[in-house]
């Protein structure tokens, strides 16, 4: 368990062996390890001794194996319908929803239980694409375990590919060369800028002012065509490995990048123009779907969803990592909480990325791409801002090199918990405005 | 215009005077044509004529072939000019497009959604975990590639597969159905 403490911004892992297949439950005094606890139940078999709520979570019984990771028993072969949380009162209804949603989304249900338009209780289904990420990555040399790192969540493939290779250096102690880590936040900050131009026009269509989506989707495919042309692959998928990077930026390459700078920042300030002067849109991103500033620090919610109510974490920042520590940007914070406040939260963090590739591509060193990796067991960890939140990646090498056990925590594991805080008393209909706002992984919560 | 303008009118006006972004149509994929090599009956041409209702279904994906399929819809590859859109329930769909190795959570999901959608119908499996479960394959989660659980009829690889070669699968697809549709006494 690693934990953080914000007076000090210090970090520390704790290990507990059980070997009566017990542990204390956190979630018993800290609600947010809940589904975490869940999870280590239906995966190891582990028990969280005080924990009330002992529903499977990514466990929908179809796997044919209880406890995949753990001691690996049959599963029971009837499953059991899942009961969902009871909501009481006059003239309510439930709604469900999905896992195969209307729009070209991932899987998930979501049960509402709404009186009349209001929204009375919202409760997630989740673990619809698991797909045993750990147990593939448990013995698995390092290039392949890096692949399957990098398709943890396709959206954050290059902020999945950096914490799994810091995490493995980590362990290895091995320093990574300078233009490796140059090029590397290159990388994540075009996937930031990609996705920030995708979520910021996906909400206002949500809000149907299809408008927005048309232009912010002509400046995502901009920056992915730019990455296609420098780095060969336009989500970059593949490109950052353990040891260092996997493709080079040449001066063609800087040129096409400078250039994509300069017709987002002729193209984008009008497009926030608009955003800010249609009340139409406002009307609806404007006190809708509002996350309260406790909560969210309670939960320690990453990314967009933490910083539009006020909490001002950013892992490039806090506990930072190279080359940002050398580099010069804000981490822009509101207090507001509504989905309002999360997409100025992300225009905010365009115009930043935009000055952090600035500064990468003027800076930008000479030398070696990758070092060789010892073959040496140890154990690792490292924490990357993704454009939704902070990446969590502990491993365990084995003496030959190989994984032994491997733990990817996506921000989204903090924040889908408040998408049912922040629903709730809003009107169904804004509740694709409100995920999309929050834009949590699916994929990357399932594993 | 005086900088009163409102930004919508802005952009909308500067809009006209800039030539389109769309590109000309990709060549459809000649090893799509050959797999898609079945003959359609009578009833799918008629049914089909030049357009498809398409519903996409993530059975279990990293969500990279979403951000591509997605991306279709840009001013860039504008894929509603060839007759081609995404729809809201398989109910309306000629076409389900199925992206991810299939979870076993999602086998029963994928199975209906097949089921709701009316003959004639096509599945276009996307992605390279779509064919054999790509790097999730042999996962105790994992059933394997879609045609694992519903026949499919074409194949379009990648991780992810760009817009382009997504486009190029589709219109293989078009127009071998219109191509039949031609053909038809």
């Amino acid at each position: 368990m690693a934990l953080f403490e914000l007076a000090t911004n210090g970090i520390g892992v704790l290990s507990l062996s059980c070997p009566d297949g017990r542990f204390p439950s956190v979630a018993a005094r800290h609600p947010p390890a809940l589904r975490l606890e869940r999870t280590i139940r239906d995966l190891f078999g582990l028990e969280a001794e005080g924990l009330t709520d002992i529903r499977p979570w990514l466990d929908h019984g179809g796997w044919g194996v209880r406890h995949p990771l753990g001691g690996r028993i049959d599963a029971i072969p009837e499953r059991t319908p899942y009961p969902f949380l009871p909501a009481e009162g006059e003239s309510l209804h439930q709604i469900p929803v999905g896992p195969v949603h209307a729009g070209i989304i991932e899987p998930g249900h979501f049960r509402f239980t709404a009186n009349g338009e209001t929204v009375v209780r919202l409760e997630e289904r989740l673990g619809y694409v698991h797909k045993g990420v750990e147990g593939l990555m448990a013995g698995a040399d390092i290039a392949t375990a890096a692949r399957l790192a990098g398709r943890i969540s396709g959206d954050s493939t290059v902020a999945y590919a950096v914490a799994f290779a810091r995490a493995v250096e980590a362990a290895a102690a091995v320093e990574v060369p300078t233009r490796a880590v140059h090029l590397r936040a290159l990388m994540a900050e075009l996937e930031r800028l990609a996705n920030h131009f995708g979520d910021i026009g996906a909400v206002c269509n949500d809000a149907a002012f299809a408008l927005m989506q048309a232009h912010c989707g002509v400046l995502r495919e901009r920056v992915l065509r730019a990455a296609d042309a420098c780095f060969g692959h336009r989500l970059m998928r593949d490109r950052v490995v353990p040891g260092g990077v996997a493709a080079d930026l040449d001066e063609a390459g800087r040129g096409q990048l400078r250039d994509l700078l300069d017709r987002i920042r002729r193209r984008f300030p009008e497009l926030v123009d608009l955003y800010d002067n249609t009340p139409s849109l406002q009307d609806r991103t404007v006190s809708t779907g509002v996350l309260a500033p406790a909560l969210a620090r309670h939960y320690a919610a990453g990314g967009h969803v933490g910083r539009a109510s006020g909490r001002a974490f950013d892992a490039r920042r806090t506990p930072g990592y190279p080359p940002y520590d050398g580099l010069r940007f804000d981490v822009p914070v509101l207090e507001a909480g509504d989905v309002n406040a999360r997409v100025w939260i992300r225009i905010r963090e365009v115009e930043q990325s935009l000055g952090l590739v600035d500064q990468l591509l003027a800076d930008l060193p000479a030398g070696p791409l990758a070092v060789e990796l010892p073959c040496m067991a140890g154990e690792g960890m490292a924490l990357v801002e993704a454009f939704r939140g902070d990446v969590l990646v502990w491993l365990r090498l084995d003496p030959d090199g190989r994984v032994a056990r491997c733990h990817l925590r996506d921000a989204s594991w903090f924040q889908w918990p408040l998408l049912e805080a922040a629903i709730e008393g809003c009107i169904v209909a804004d509740f694709p405005l409100c995920n999309k706002s929050f834009n949590c992984s699916y994929s990357g919560h399932d594993l | 215009m005086t900088c009163e303008d409102p930004p919508m009118r802005k952009i909308l006006f500067t809009g006209l005077l800039r030539p389109p972004l769309t590109e000309p149509a990709p060549r459809p994929d000649d090893g799509a044509l050959a797999e898609l090599g079945r003959q359609l009956d009578r009833a799918a041409r008629r049914r089909l004529g030049r357009s498809l209702a398409i519903r996409q279904v993530d059975a279990g994906s990293c969500n990279g072939c979403e951000l591509e399929i997605h991306a279709l819809s840009n001013a860039f590859y504008d894929v509603e000019r060839f007759g081609i859109h995404f729809v809201a329930s398989p109910r309306h769909a000629d076409v389900l497009m199925v992206t991810g190795p299939v979870t076993k959570s999602m086998r029963e999901a994928l199975e209906r959604t097949y089921a709701a959608t009316p003959a004639p119908k096509w599945v276009v499996a996307v992605g390279d975990c779509g064919v054999d479960g790509g790097c999730f394959a042999g996962s105790y989660a994992v059933v394997g590639g879609v045609s694992a659980v519903v026949p499919v009829d074409l194949h379009i690889r990648g991780c992810p597969p760009s817009p382009t070669a997504l486009l190029q699968g589709l219109l293989a697809l078009l127009e071998q159905a219109s191509a039949s549709s031609a053909a038809r006494p």
